[in-house]
C-alpha cells in the first residue's frame, strides 16, 4: 500500500513535467518525482521497531541479518540525492539564464527551436 | 603487467583530468596538450585491455559486498570506439573552440562525460551504472548549453528534463531490482531475477522506459535534433556518435540479453519502434535546412536500425546492429566535424544560403563527400555492409516488412544527402563567402582519419580474423544468455 503511494508521487510529478508550462512548476515536479524514487528506496529498507546495523559482542552477524534495518539502501539514498541537487541546481542555473534571454518562464513562449 | 588491475583506471584518469583541467591556466597550449595526451593514453589502454572476459574487485571486496567492474568483448569494442572519438573530438577542439571562451571548463566538461561513459561500459553493478549515467549526462547537458545562446539554453533544459526523467525511471527500475534480488550486482541479479512475479515485468517496463528515452527511440526521440544541433561541433560528434550509445543502446543490449535474457525481453516491441524511429528521423530530416539539425534527425533514423538489429535478436542481427553502431559513430562524427568546419569558416548553418565552397574548402569537399557516401550506403564503403547485414538479417528472420523499411529509409538516406553536398560545395560562390578559409590543419587531420575508418571499417565484416576478434566474440557475448562471472568467487 505504502508503495503504490510512491508509486503516485512519482506519477503525479511525471503528469506535472508533462503538463505544466511554467518552467519553475516542470522544476518542482522533477523534484517531486526525485523525492518519490528515494523514498521508494528507503521504504524498501524500512523495518518495524528494525535495530541499527553494527555487529558486536553481543549482535552477531545472524542477529543482524533477522533484526537491523538494511544499510544498502539508505546509503544509495544519499548518493541520489546528491545527484539530485545537482540536476535540480543546474536546472535552476538554465531557468534563470533563460529568463534573461526570453523574459518569461512560459515554455509555450520559449519556442527559438521547432520540428 | 596485469592488464586487469587498469580497468579502473578508464574513469580515473578522465576524471583526474577533468580536476586538473578545471583549475584554470593562462597558457592555451598547456590545457590542449593535457587533454590530448591523456586521451591518447586511453586509446592505448583500450586497445590493450584483454580479450577474454575479466573482473576487478574494488577495494578486493567480492561480488556480494563490492563493486565489480567487468570487461569483455562488447564493452571492449564500445570502450574502444569511445576513446578514439573523444581523442579525435579533443584534437578537433584545438582548432574549433578558439570562437569560444573558458577552454579550460570545456575540456572539462568533455574529460566528466568521457569518465561517465567509461564508467558504463566497465561496471557491473547496477546503482554504480545509475551513477555513472548521471555524470555522464550531467557534463553533455553543460555541454549542449556551452554556447550560452538563447536556443541552446532551450535544448539544453528540453535535454535536460527530458534527461532527468529518464534517469528516474532506471533509477525506479534499480529499486525495483534491488527490492525482488536483494543484491546490485549484475552477475547475481541475473541469477536471481524471477520472472514469475508481476514486479519482473514492471522492471523490463521501467528499464525500456527509462534506457528507451535516453537512446532517442521512436516516441521519445522529439529531444534529440534539439540538443544534439545546438552543441559545439566536436560535442555533437562525441554526442551522436558515441554517447547515446554508450548511455542507451549498450546498457539495453546488456539488460536485455544478459540480465533479463532474451525469452523475456520485448524484442519485437523493440525492432518494430526502431523501424517507426528510422522512418520517422529521415522524414524529419528531409524537412530540415540548417546542416546540424538534419545530421541530429538522421541520428534518429540509424539508432532506428540498431534497434531493428536488436530486435531481431539473432545472430546477424546482433552482427548487423553492433558493426552499424561502430560505423554510425564513423561517419556520423565526420559530418557533424564537416559541418563544423564549414560553420568556423563561413558562419553559416542554412545550407540553402551557402553554394561553391569546394573552391575554397578543398579538403572538406572532400572529406564530406565521402561521410555523404558512407552514410548513404554506397558501396565498398562502411555504411553499405551494416546496411546490407541489417537486411539480410530481417530477410533471414522472415519479417519482409522490416526488410522493406531498412531499403526505404536506405534509399531515402541515399537521396537526402547528394543535395546537400550539391547545396554546400558546388554552384557559384556567393560574393559573401569569398574571402572564406579552409580550416586550420589541427581540424583536417581529425576529419582524415575519421574518413580513413569510413572506408575501411567494412573490412571489420570481410576480413574473417578481425571479425572473429571484434565483432563475433561481442555477439557471443549477447548470446550466451545470462551473465555469469567466470572468476565467480562468492
Amino acid at each position: 500500500m505504502i508503495y503504490a503511494l510512491c508509486i503516485l508521487l512519482f506519477l503525479l510529478g511525471l503528469y506535472g513535467v508533462m503538463v505544466k508550462r511554467n518552467l519553475i512548476k516542470i522544476i518542482i515536479s522533477l523534484a517531486m518525482m526525485t523525492n518519490a524514487v528515494n523514498l521508494f528506496f528507503v521504504l524498501l529498507a524500512y523495518r518495524k521497531n528494525g535495530q541499527v546495523p553494527i555487529i558486536t559482542n553481543f549482535n552477531t552477524a545472524s542477529t543482524v541479518a533477522d533484526l537491523a534495518v538494511d544499510p544498502i539502501p539508505q546509503a544509495l539514498v544519499l548518493t541520489s540525492v546528491v545527484i539530485g541537487l545537482g540536476t535540480t541546481a543546474l536546472m535552476v542555473a538554465l531557468a534563470i539564464r533563460l529568463y534573461h534571454s526570453y523574459g518569461t518562464f512560459d515554455i509555450t513562449k520559449i519556442r527559438k527551436l521547432k520540428g | 603487467m596485469n592488464m586487469v588491475s587498469l580497468l579502473p583506471s578508464f574513469v580515473v584518469i578522465p576524471l583526474f583530468t577533468g580536476l586538473i583541467l578545471s583549475i584554470k591556466s593562462k597558457k592555451m597550449w598547456y590545457t590542449h596538450f593535457i587533454a590530448l595526451g591523456s586521451t591518447i593514453l586511453l586509446s592505448i589502454l583500450a586497445l590493450l585491455t584483454p580479450l577474454e572476459n575479466s573482473y576487478y574487485h574494488v577495494g578486493g571486496y567480492n561480488d556480494f559486498v563490492g563493486i565489480t567492474l567487468a570487461i569483455d568483448p562488447l564493452s571492449r569494442i564500445v570502450l574502444i570506439m569511445v576513446q578514439v572519438l573523444v581523442f579525435l573530438a579533443c584534437w578537433y577542439s584545438i582548432g574549433y573552440m578558439d570562437h569560444y571562451t573558458d577552454h579550460s571548463r570545456y575540456y572539462a566538461l568533455v574529460f566528466f562525460m568521457l569518465a561517465g561513459m567509461n564508467g558504463i561500459l566497465i561496471t557491473a553493478d547496477f546503482f554504480n551504472l545509475f551513477v555513472f549515467m548521471e555524470i555522464a549526462t550531467l557534463a553533455s547537458y553543460a555541454l549542449v548549453a556551452y554556447g550560452g545562446k538563447s536556443h541552446e539554453l532551450e535544448a539544453s533544459f528540453k535535454y535536460l528534463v527530458l534527461g532527468s526523467v529518464s534517469s528516474l525511471f532506471v533509477l525506479f527500475g534499480i529499486a525495483l531490482i534491488y527490492s525482488q534480488t536483494a543484491a546490485l550486482n549484475m552477475f547475481i541479479v541475473s541469477e536471481r531475477l524471477d520472472f514469475s512475479t508481476p514486479i519482473a515485468w514492471l522492471i523490463v517496463v521501467m528499464m525500456s522506459a527509462g534506457l528507451g528515452l535516453k537512446s532517442a527511440l521512436f516516441p521519445f526521440h522529439s529531444w534529440l535534433p534539439d540538443a544534439h544541433s545546438s552543441a559545439p561541433a566536436p560535442i555533437s560528434a562525441v554526442l551522436s556518435g558515441v554517447l547515446i550509445k554508450a548511455v542507451g543502446i549498450y546498457v539495453m543490449l546488456r539488460f536485455y540479453f544478459n540480465i533479463v535474457g532474451i525469452e523475456n525481453a520485448p524484442l519485437s516491441l523493440i525492432a518494430w519502434l526502431g523501424a517507426l524511429s528510422s522512418l520517422t528521423g529521415v522524414i524529419l530530416a528531409m524537412g530540415q535546412h540548417d546542416f546540424k539539425r538534419l545530421l541530429a534527425c538522421h541520428s534518429v533514423s540509424q539508432v532506428g536500425y540498431i534497434f531493428i538489429g536488436i530486435g531481431l535478436g539473432t545472430y546477424w542481427g546482433l552482427l548487423g546492429a553492433i558493426l552499424h553502431m561502430i560505423n554510425h559513430a564513423a561517419f556520423k562524427s565526420l559530418l557533424f566535424l564537416n559541418a563544423g568546419s564549414i560553420e568556423h569558416a563561413s558562419g553559416e548553418r542554412n545550407f540553402h544560403q551557402m553554394g561553391g565552397l569546394a573552391k575554397v574548402m578543398p579538403w572538406s569537399n572532400a572529406t564530406s563527400f565521402i561521410g555523404f557516401t558512407a552514410i548513404g550506403g554506397v558501396p565498398p564503403l562502411n555504411g553499405f555492409w551494416s546496411k546490407l547485414l541489417l537486411m539480410l538479417a530481417c530477410i533471414m528472420s522472415g519479417q519482409w516488412a522490416l526488410a522493406l523499411i531498412i531499403a526505404c529509409v536506405a534509399l531515402m538516406t541515399l537521396t537526402l544527402f547528394p543535395k546537400i553536398q550539391k547545396y554546400v560545395f558546388l554552384g557559384d560562390l556567393p560574393e559573401k563567402f569569398k574571402k572564406v578559409k579552409e580550416s586550420p590543419l589541427s581540424m583536417i587531420f581529425p576529419m582524415l582519419i575519421l574518413c580513413f575508418f569510413c572506408i575501411t571499417l567494412g573490412l571489420l565484416l570481410l576480413v574473417p580474423s578481425w571479425r572473429e576478434y571484434y565483432l563475433v566474440s561481442a555477439v557471443n557475448v549477447l548470446l550466451g544468455g545470462k551473465w555469469l562471472g567466470s572468476s565467480y568467487v562468492p
